[in-house]
């Protein structure tokens, strides 16, 4: 069945030159994978390098024709043509938003959609036998009865293991299974994958937490900008989080950044000891009495990595829009301010671009020129009236300033360009005239010559004399950009570094740990 | 053919709605051997839908916010019985009657508004239960008895413009009143099209223009005329009037201020709307007390129309204004929609009841056909849609008219260009 390596292990999966494209991006080129059957191997690769997406071509979620180059599994080459025919072969993938039903029991949703049946009805008897014994293999002592939304998060990625190996599973993938686990349900996770190992079956595992991956890790193969970089033997090689770091982000600066002299004046914009609770879950903190400021004609970088708080503090910030506030205070020119709604926080002079432009930054059914002025109908309307002149100028004179490409104005922005439609977005924001100005992800989803264009966009903004903020996962970006970087870990500030003493690795460092830097 | 689409504005639902308008009218004039278009039946037509009308109003913003209301008929008629026992048992005078019914309509809104805005229900369940209630409230405070309104009253139900000036054969209120609308008609495009020509936006071809404005005076005048010259003692029907103004004020509000482009944020992405500083719940509360305040003013027309409140009043009337709103252009997701829309919606609605009525076919096959109608209308423009066709954006409708795009693949920027075009 197995085919041996040269070292005469036995490969289990053997991934080539697999590439893939969606409209306008080559998301993976050429990436090639090889596991050993009975080991653990992570994929490590930055937010957006396509580790995710290879994933997804493996279990078929991308079908079999949607991408080039071959799955060899279990010595025969693979054409899922969706998830059932993956999961048939024994490679069940658990993705990072787990998919369980909340109303359901820990039982059902074991056994949801592979149901054991006796006469096409359900045989509940047979269903339960099984999964008292799926659950003690997996370490959960709950009734199967139990509802899901009764359990916690770590024992929900559990039932989700148990549910995997009900499907008799060879190679099991997890992307990200720690993310939103406390330290130890993370350390239990850990152990259960390593006791999973000594029963043979085979994981993938993405994750950000280097750590764990240094202590669980057998091989390491690194992925950058959708090319595969290198696979690391942890013993053999004596791997640590410097090397694996070295590695995601030993890149060449491939982006472009405009010439761009700072003017940064006095510090207009503070605050102090921002805490800020969950929105669902009681007593977990998003924002962990955060303090940071910015000066007029200052681009300040928050970097972090996926699910930090970077967001959450933000959106928390512009007019208490997301979770539960606990406590802090914002100060403007030295002056307390309450922003305690978006309409107060865009009339104290803030404005936030989302990094979900399609979900939270744009009605698709608009036009540029009603998208333009959706946050400052006021500057355009007499006694509540809209003024159609005004806001076909206001748009088109906005056209012309940041280049929007577009046949009219009047033209949907469903129909723009990423990029394009980001210069709507940010059309709209500078229309409010903000002193401080949030971009989360600005240059998302943007092809390579649009990002140059907003980058430049942004340090007009910032010799105008605004703050901006930059939330990037591109590291590259916030150092070619920023004049200052913020750096954030599970919700706290982890450390500060100046333009000049920011390197990646001195980043990538602070974005990973919790030890605090003065 | 091209020449007619680019008249109409492309493919679009719109397009096929006034066409089918005017093709049943056509179709039930010559079947019924010219007694639809007469004065008295067009009259009849008016005072007989008037009320619908007003109710597909509120209801497409109702719709556009991303809504439902499944009250309006039981609201209507509770306020329709709680007027009629107003003026007969305090003696209030008929337009103290208006008002109170007016408030009232206001009231219930608020109540509505309040559960679906800001405690969150959905507004098909708070309307649902709106539904039962006030059917319930109808039949308690009534006692399930038949409440008259005194004749004074009844003139907004049925009452017609007044002759006044010299006698020319004509009804001279309403000839002056069909000359204003043209006018009116024919000012507003010229002005627009000189502000859009002035800002440099698209402006289609003169003869495009022209032949619309022909098209739609002579729609005007003809009409006038058929007003005009009903049997004496009738003329333009004062609900009709209620609604002509009614279409204005809300066509007005929500294309040209603030209030409607909120209405439409709200519909087409709350979130991204509450990101830019629109109070959703707000406006999700004025939407559905509008509905009632609506809902009201249709009950107390209907009231003065059959000259009495009666038990069963407005039963089924929701499913009437909902699907003159859908069959008018509006999403069922919301963020689509506009108010001529759905009064074209309901004529066409209108036109096939009356239509059918004069033919003599029964009620029975009247609703087989009003649902196929419904459902055919709605499926060609998700047919469209699926062709990734323009489906709605009228020329003729451009200014009521919301764009609604297709989602297309990204074109991307050349970089090189960018860099140079920097350089």
């Amino acid at each position: 069945m197995t085919t041996l390596n040269t070292q005469g292990d036995p490969i289990l999966l053997e991934m080539r030159s697999i590439t893939k494209e969606f409209p306008g991006v080559k998301a993976l080129s050429n990436v090639s994978l090889r596991v050993m059957a009975g080991e653990i191997h992570a994929i490590c690769g930055e937010n957006g390098a396509g580790k995710s997406t290879l994933m997804k071509v493996l279990s078929g979620v991308y079908p079999y024709g949607s991408y080039t180059g071959d799955i060899v599994y279990q010595a025969e080459t693979q054409q899922f043509k969706d998830i059932r025919a993956s999961e048939a072969a024994g490679i069940v993938i658990i993705h990072q938003e787990l998919a369980l039903i909340p109303e359901l029991s820990i039982m059902e949703n074991i056994f949801l959609g592979n149901e054991p049946t006796k006469w096409g009805v359900i045989d509940w008897a047979e269903a339960r036998k099984r999964s008292l014994d799926l659950l003690a293999r997996v370490g959960l002592r709950d009734d199967p009865d139990t509802p899901i939304k009764e359990i916690g998060v770590g024992k929900q990625q559990l039932v989700e293991i148990a549910k995997a190996l009900n499907k008799s599973v060879k190679l099991l993938i997890l992307d990200e299974p720690t993310a939103a686990l406390n330290e130890s349900d993370s350390q239990h996770l850990l152990d259960l994958i390593r006791g999973l190992k000594g029963r043979g079956i085979t994981s993938i595992m993405i994750s950000h937490k280097l750590n764990e991956i240094e202590q669980i890790a057998d091989e390491i193969t690194i992925i950058r900008d959708g090319k595969s970089i290198e696979t690391l033997n942890v013993k053999r090689d004596g791997v640590d989080e410097d090397r694996i770091i070295k590695g995601m982000v030993g890149r060449t600066l491939e982006s472009r950044f405009p010439d761009h002299e700072p003017k940064i004046g006095e510090v207009f914009f503070e605050v102090k000891d921002w805490t800020v609770g969950h929105p669902q879950i009681q007593d977990r903190l998003i924002c962990k009495g955060s303090n940071f400021y910015v000066r007029r004609g200052e681009i300040v970088g928050f970097a972090g990595l996926m699910g930090a708080g970077r967001t959450e503090l933000a959106r928390s910030l512009f007019g208490h829009s997301y979770g539960r506030f606990i406590k802090g205070q914002v100060y403007k020119d030295g002056k307390p301010v309450q922003l305690r709604s978006v309409r107060a926080a865009i009339d104290a002079g803030l404005g936030y671009v989302t990094e979900d432009r399609k979900s939270l930054g744009l009605n698709l059914l608009d036009d540029i020129k009603t998208t333009t002025v959706a946050a400052n109908l006021r500057g355009i309307s007499k006694h509540s009236v809209v003024d159609a002149r005004k806001e076909f100028s206001v748009a088109e004179e906005y056209r012309k300033s940041l280049r929007t490409k577009t046949p009219s104005v009047e033209e949907g922005v469903a129909k723009l360009s990423g990029g394009n439609q980001q210069k709507v977005v940010l059309a709209k924001w500078m229309f409010t005239d903000p002193d401080l100005l949030i971009l989360d992800e600005p240059t998302r989803g943007i092809d390579v010559g649009a990002k140059y264009e907003i980058y430049g966009i942004i340090q007009r903004l910032a010799n105008q004399g605004k703050g901006v903020i930059v939330i990037s996962s591109e590291l590259p970006e916030l150092l070619g950009l920023s004049d200052r970087i913020y750096t954030i870990f599970e919700g706290a500030i982890t450390g500060v570094l100046d333009k000049n003493e920011a390197t990646q690795e001195s980043l990538m460092k602070l974005m990973t740990s919790a030890r605090k830097t003065a | 053919m091209n020449a007619l689409k680019k008249l109409f504005g492309g493919n679009s639902r719109q397009f096929g709605m006034i066409f089918a308008l005017v093709a049943l009218i056509v179709f039930f004039q010559i079947f019924t051997e010219g007694r639809t278009l007469t004065p008295g039946n067009v009259i009849n037509l008016f005072n007989g839908n008037a009320y619908i009308l007003i109710l597909a109003i509120g209801m497409v913003l109702v719709i556009i916010a991303g809504h439902i209301d499944l009250s309006v008929g039981s609201v209507a008629a509770f306020v329709g019985v709680s007027v009629a026992l107003a003026i007969r048992d305090w003696g209030i005078p008929w337009y103290m009657g208006v008002l109170f019914g007016l408030a009232l309509g206001a009231l219930i809104g608020a109540w509505q508004g309040f559960w679906t805005a800001y405690v969150g229900i959905p507004a098909f369940i708070v309307t649902l239960a709106g539904m039962l209630l006030f059917r319930g409230f109808n039949q308690f405070v009534g006692k399930s008895n038949t409440i008259p309104v005194p004749e004074d009253f009844q003139f907004i139900g049925s009452g017609y413009l007044p002759e006044i000036g010299p006698n020319t054969g004509y009804n001279n209120a309403t000839l002056l009143l069909g000359v204003l609308a043209a006018a009116f008609v024919v000012i507003m495009s010229l002005r627009r099209r000189a502000a859009n020509k002035a800002l440099g936006a698209d402006v289609p071809e003169m003869w495009v223009d022209t032949t619309k404005l022909v098209l739609i005076c002579a729609a005007i005048l003809y009409a006038t005329y058929l007003f005009a010259t009903g049997r004496p003692g009738t003329s333009f029907p004062v609900p009709g009037l209620i609604l002509a103004v009614l279409v204005l004020i809300y066509g007005f509000i929500a294309d040209k201020t603030v209030l409607g482009r909120h209405v439409y944020a709200v519909g087409g992405n709350r979130h991204a709307a509450e990101l830019s500083g629109v109070q959703s719940k707000k406006v999700n509360f004025m939407v559905m007390m509008n509905m009632s305040i609506l809902a009201g003013l249709a009950g107390m027309i209907f009231v003065g129309r059959s000259t009495a409140s009666g038990p069963f009043d407005g039963v089924g009337w929701e499913l009437d204004a909902i699907a003159a709103v859908f069959i008018g252009g509006a999403a069922v997701t919301g963020g689509v929609g506009t108010v001529i829309g759905s009064i074209v919606g309901g004529l066409v609605m209108a036109v096939l009841n009356n239509g059918l009525q004069l033919l003599g076919v029964g009620a029975d096959l009247t609703q087989i056909i009003k649902g196929l109608v419904l459902l055919a209308a709605v499926a060609f423009d998700v047919y469209n849609k699926s062709q990734g066709k323009r489906s709605i954006t009228g020329m003729l409708l451009k200014n009521f008219q919301r764009n609604n795009n297709e989602l297309k693949p990204d074109e991307t920027t050349q970089t090189k260009e960018v860099i140079s075009r920097e350089a």
